[in-house]
């Protein structure tokens, strides 16, 4: 994504602002896996996977991975005290039920109106939905990390999204490597726009209108 | 060690059981609890043209995922297979047909099978034309939802950490993942486990797939391939 470490960290820093005390949070690959280094280490979450489990915690050190405790990408995690595993018929369950406080998960659009198309790049790459559809569509917080224009410099937050969608007028709040909106009634809300970039460069990198709270 | 429901037996004895243009569901999530001595002996015994129900298709030398990789399979029922480039490149090329559901949707719809319900209603997917095309709609209480059918299979394959002699299983940790639904939904389904015990050994309050589900068990070798992560 051409991202520097110090923006991928802003952004889950950002993010992980959004989780509070008690809360059940699902986090997608990528930057969003960077959001539990910024929660304060007093706060209780649970980090639930689509596997099953409940009360993900950090990956092991080296040499300590156990290789039948994986997250959903299948890369070894740890369970915190408190956690517990299901199958995956009832994690599935816990999401469509909205258990899922907030899902953080990366995006190739976002429309204005919050509709959602991360999972499908046409003629390019079809890998499969996973899981993105339930989340999106019953987490009852969606954020979106994703870096704010694509490698060719095209705008990834748009007025209407051109890619297949996994949800539509799904999403809360996206965080990018230049600001903060949130997705409202009236349209999007900008909230906050990161060091160094000026308002100006974000509405120029921005491919539909927005107010400015 | 007794085997007073003649279930235990070997990985070489059920693989009599699979042949050329079969379907088979087998457990695992990204190759995390699926059975790694079936997996191996299908291989070597050649079966191909099969059709696989399961999560993911694994990566390329990991799990179901080497079936895959090996062009043994010309149908896959799956919800993802980004982590395995070689099922994308036989997807684009023609020679692998890929049936894709939402993870939630395929695992509940494995579970109805399993369980003997024949479909059941959800809104997952309703914004995706890729899903929802071609699936019947109900109007329940003045709401649209898909009609989303069981899945099931002549044999179903999983990974346990152990078995007694009636087949009660029970997993480890996140490697239980699709394991105890797959287990339900196949006509014949073949238990490889870690360790197989008399019957009373295991707590009953502890299992968590009955028996009655499990026709074979097989002791496994253990995991033959390196995980993404090594």
């Amino acid at each position: 994504m051409g991202m520097g470490i110090g923006i991928r960290d802003q952004m889950a820093k950002r993010a992980a602002a959004e989780i509070k005390e008690g809360m059940v949070v699902n986090l997608g690959i990528g930057i969003p896996s960077l959001v539990p280094n910024h929660l304060p280490s007093e706060i209780n979450v649970m980090f639930h996977a689509e596997n099953g489990i409940v009360g993900m915690g950090p990956s092991p050190e080296h040499g300590e991975e156990d290789e039948n405790l994986c997250n959903a990408g299948g890369y070894p995690v740890s369970l915190v005290s408190g956690g517990s595993y299901c199958d995956s018929v009832i994690a599935f369950g816990m999401i469509r039920r909205g258990i899922v406080d907030i899902t953080i998960l990366g995006a190739l659009q976002v429309s204005e109106k919050g509709d959602l198309a991360n999972w499908i790049v046409p003629g390019k790459k079809i890998p499969g939905m996973g899981g993105a559809m339930e989340l999106a569509q019953k987490a009852q917080k969606v954020i979106v990390l994703m870096n704010h224009t694509d490698k060719a410099g095209n705008s990834k937050i748009v007025k209407e999204c051109s890619f297949p969608l996994t949800s539509r007028a799904c999403v809360d709040m996206i965080i990018t490597n230049m600001a903060v909106f949130h997705v409202t009634d009236k349209g999007l809300v900008l909230s906050e726009v990161f060091q160094p970039f000026t308002l100006d460069q974000v509405r120029e990198s921005t491919d539909c209108s927005f107010f400015c709270k | 060690m007794k085997n007073r429901f003649n279930k235990i037996t070997t990985v070489e004895k059920v693989l009599d059981l699979f042949h050329d243009g079969g379907t088979i569901m087998f457990g695992g999530f990204g190759g995390v609890g699926s059975p790694p001595s079936i997996i191996e002996g299908l291989l070597n015994k050649g079966v191909k043209d099969l059709t696989l129900i399961g999560n993911d298709t694994g990566f390329p030398h990991i799990g179901i995922g080497r079936l895959v990789a090996n062009g043994r399979v010309k149908k896959v029922i799956a919800s993802h297979i980004g982590s395995n480039p070689v099922a994308g490149q036989l997807m684009t090329e023609g020679t692998l047909e890929v049936e894709f559901s939402p993870q939630g949707t395929l695992v509940e719809r494995i579970r109805a099978g399993g369980v003997g319900i024949p479909a059941f209603l959800t809104d997952i997917g309703m914004d995706s034309d890729f899903v929802s095309t071609n699936k019947e709609k109900v109007v329940l209480e003045g709401k649209s939802y898909l009609l989303e059918t069981a899945l099931s299979a002549p044999i179903s394959i999983v990974y346990a950490k152990k078995a007694d002699e009636y087949g009660n299983l029970i997993y480890d940790k996140s490697a239980r993942n699709t394991n105890p639904l797959v287990a339900m939904a196949g006509d014949i389904t073949i238990a490889e486990v870690e360790e197989i015990v008399e019957v009373g050994e295991l707590h009953p309050d502890e299992i968590v797939t009955p028996g009655v589900f499990v026709n074979y068990i097989v002791p496994t070798e253990g995991v033959n391939w390196k995980w993404v992560w090594e």
